[in-house]
């Protein structure tokens, strides 16, 4: 049984499809990356599978969560509430504006607890957060601080925090690392893998850093243009790319081509709903020809595949 | 340490003065406010009565000093008003979806349109003119600013991370607007609250000089400006007194409401 099942997921805004068709399941304990550039849609599909897409975006299609009974799409507010922070928990991008600027670090961790009836008295969950503080190693006496006093390196680590207060089966991550310095980066990686590793959580870990799905993920989806266009183990997708712009990611971040240019993948992302009909990368491919014009269908099993009429490399063994 | 900028400080000690002037006239006044003494009527600024006396022979000084209880009374109970409807109001256009909040918002926009003296007289009219009828009258005519304000504060917070991060850990909408927006929008209501008292100070005075505000003998600084208005050639001091004082709270009560925005408002004061 999965933790997370995502089928034929489709978001959209008025008559404009910014996802589609997305599957994705993600195991127990599974660490699962999400990966593409600015605007592929791996934030859409992560806030769909939350219920916290803006109001005039709509999602379509399935997700399903393990241990609970009904579709989290088209789930009404009351229901979600109960399954947000405890069986699903997300770190954001942003540490610096993902505290309230009003409240304790204390009372903003222990608050999940509470919510969730978890620790049943606000002692408790007191308790509970400095003993969440201590596992993220931060000192217990930041817990009477204001998220102000605390860098960004800190501030992700009580994001963190939070998000694991309730032992939650799955953790979403967008870009958890992005805002911060690299050398910081290594320690809230590592603190990810750990914190989910001691609750045998799944991990939807999503970033545009090759690197980092490296270090984390044990499995990789490649996003591009709203659709999963090649998935498999990381260590096959990234030493035998299928499709031709998970091919082109992986040689613009090849830096051991030292001396010579950096190799780039030709034009740019387009705008939302400005993709082209058919293979969305045939416009900026060097292998296109008419055949793509029309959508390539998914070669291979549900969680090992890509979606490309004129695939690089081996077949996956 | 931060620079105190100048018109808080200005502000601060204007209002400080007014608050101060207002306590001890509780305690000590040179005479009794409604003491009418027929022996010195219109007498002008001695020793005995700095400000001069009245028509009636009532100390002026000891008038403008009981009549900033008045003025501070109104000021505080028709913003209490204000905030108590407009606030929530605010918050609550900006965390309904389209329509409820578009109904507060156009209906907001209605009041707006009412001129805040008009609906104070027709209070007056209606419930009969009294310091309790301006003060609610200029309560409600506040409200529209108050959740104008409020509701682009609000709004900005709602588009925070802490706040999707909130709905994230499963927080309904009640206990995030309780504890998450609220006490982030307090700086625009501190703000808010400052500018709508001057504005209060001014409608109580309007109203009393009109006869729709504080009935006497109660001092009003309104009511003495109407009873000064015969006696403008011969004795114009009577006039220039509450005149003053009334200028005088409403420049502190702006001042201080310009300088806590400054304050409050980071990219404000990096401009300066």
């Amino acid at each position: 049984m999965n933790v997370l099942e995502v089928a034929g997921l489709n978001v959209s805004v008025r008559d404009t499809t910014l996802v589609s068709d997305v599957d994705l399941t993600v195991g127990p304990g599974e660490r699962v990356g999400l990966i593409g550039e600015s605007g592929s849609g791996k934030s859409l599909t992560a806030l769909s599978i939350l219920g916290l897409l803006p109001e005039d975006v709509v999602p379509s299609g399935s997700v399903r969560l393990s241990g609970v009974d009904h579709d989290l799409i088209g789930a009404d507010e009351r229901a979600l509430s109960r399954i947000r922070g405890r069986d699903l928990a997300m770190v954001f991008q942003e540490p610096m504006t993902a505290l309230n600027p009003t409240m304790r670090i204390g009372d903003q961790i222990a608050e999940t607890m509470l919510i969730h009836h978890t620790h049943p008295t606000r002692s408790a969950a007191r308790a509970a957060a400095a003993d969440l503080l201590d596992r993220v190693q931060l000192p217990a006496d930041l817990l009477r601080a204001y998220p102000h006093q605390l860098s960004g390196g800190q501030r992700q680590r009580v994001v963190l925090a939070i998000a694991l207060s309730n032992d939650p089966a799955l953790l979403i991550c967008d870009e958890p690392t992005t805002a911060l310095d690299v050398t910081v980066q290594a320690l809230v990686l590592d603190l990810i893998v750990q914190g989910v590793v001691a609750r045998s959580s799944a991990l939807l870990f999503i970033t545009h850093d090759l690197a980092v799905v490296a270090t984390v993920c044990e499995r990789v989806l490649v996003m591009y243009g709203g659709r999963v266009v090649e998935s498999g183990p990381v260590h096959e997708v990234f030493t035998n790319p299928r499709h031709r712009y998970t091919q082109g990611l992986l040689a613009a971040s090849n830096l051991e081509a030292a001396g010579s240019r950096l190799t780039t993948i030709p034009g740019t992302v387009p705008a939302a709903g400005h993709f082209p009909s058919g293979c969305v990368f045939r416009n900026r491919c060097a292998h296109a020809t008419d055949l793509c014009a029309t959508t390539p269908a998914w070669s291979g099993t549900s969680t090992t595949g890509y979606a490309c009429h004129h695939p690089a490399g081996a077949p996956h063994a | 340490m931060r620079r105190l900028n100048p018109s808080l400080v200005a502000g601060g000690v204007i209002v400080g003065v007014i608050v101060a002037t207002a306590l001890l006239s509780f305690v000590w006044t040179p005479y009794d406010a409604t003491f009418v003494d027929p022996s010195v009527r219109l007498a002008t600024p001695s020793w005995a009565h700095w400000f001069g006396t009245d028509k009636f022979g009532r100390d002026v000084l000891s008038q403008i000093m009981v009549g900033s209880r008045t003025t501070l009374f109104v000021g505080v109970v028709a913003v209490g008003v204000a905030a108590v409807i407009g606030v929530p109001l605010g918050v609550l256009a900006a965390m309904t979806p389209r329509w409820p909040s578009e109904l507060i918002m156009r209906t907001n926009d209605l009041l707006l349109a009412f001129p805040a003296l008009l609906l104070a007289i027709m209070f007056g009219a209606v419930f009969g003119a009294s310091t309790l009828t301006a003060m609610v009258a200029i309560g409600i005519a506040s409200v529209p600013s108050f959740a104008r304000v409020i509701r682009s504060g609000a709004l900005q917070v709602m588009r925070t991370e802490y706040v999707l991060a909130a709905r994230a850990a499963g927080r309904k909408p009640f206990p995030i607007a309780l504890r998450h927006v609220l006490p982030n929008v307090t700086s625009l209501v501190t703000v808010q609250a400052s500018v709508s008292f001057a504005i209060a100070v001014l409608a109580e005075a309007a109203l009393s000089f009109l006869g729709y505000g504080t009935p006497p003998p109660t001092p009003s600084w309104g009511r003495m400006l109407q009873e000064s208005q015969e006696f403008l050639f011969s004795a114009p001091r009577l006039a220039v007194f509450p005149g003053i004082a009334i200028a005088l709270a409403v420049l502190g009560f702006n001042l201080l409401g310009d300088g806590l925005r400054d304050r409050f408002d980071p990219k404000l004061e990096d401009r300066r």
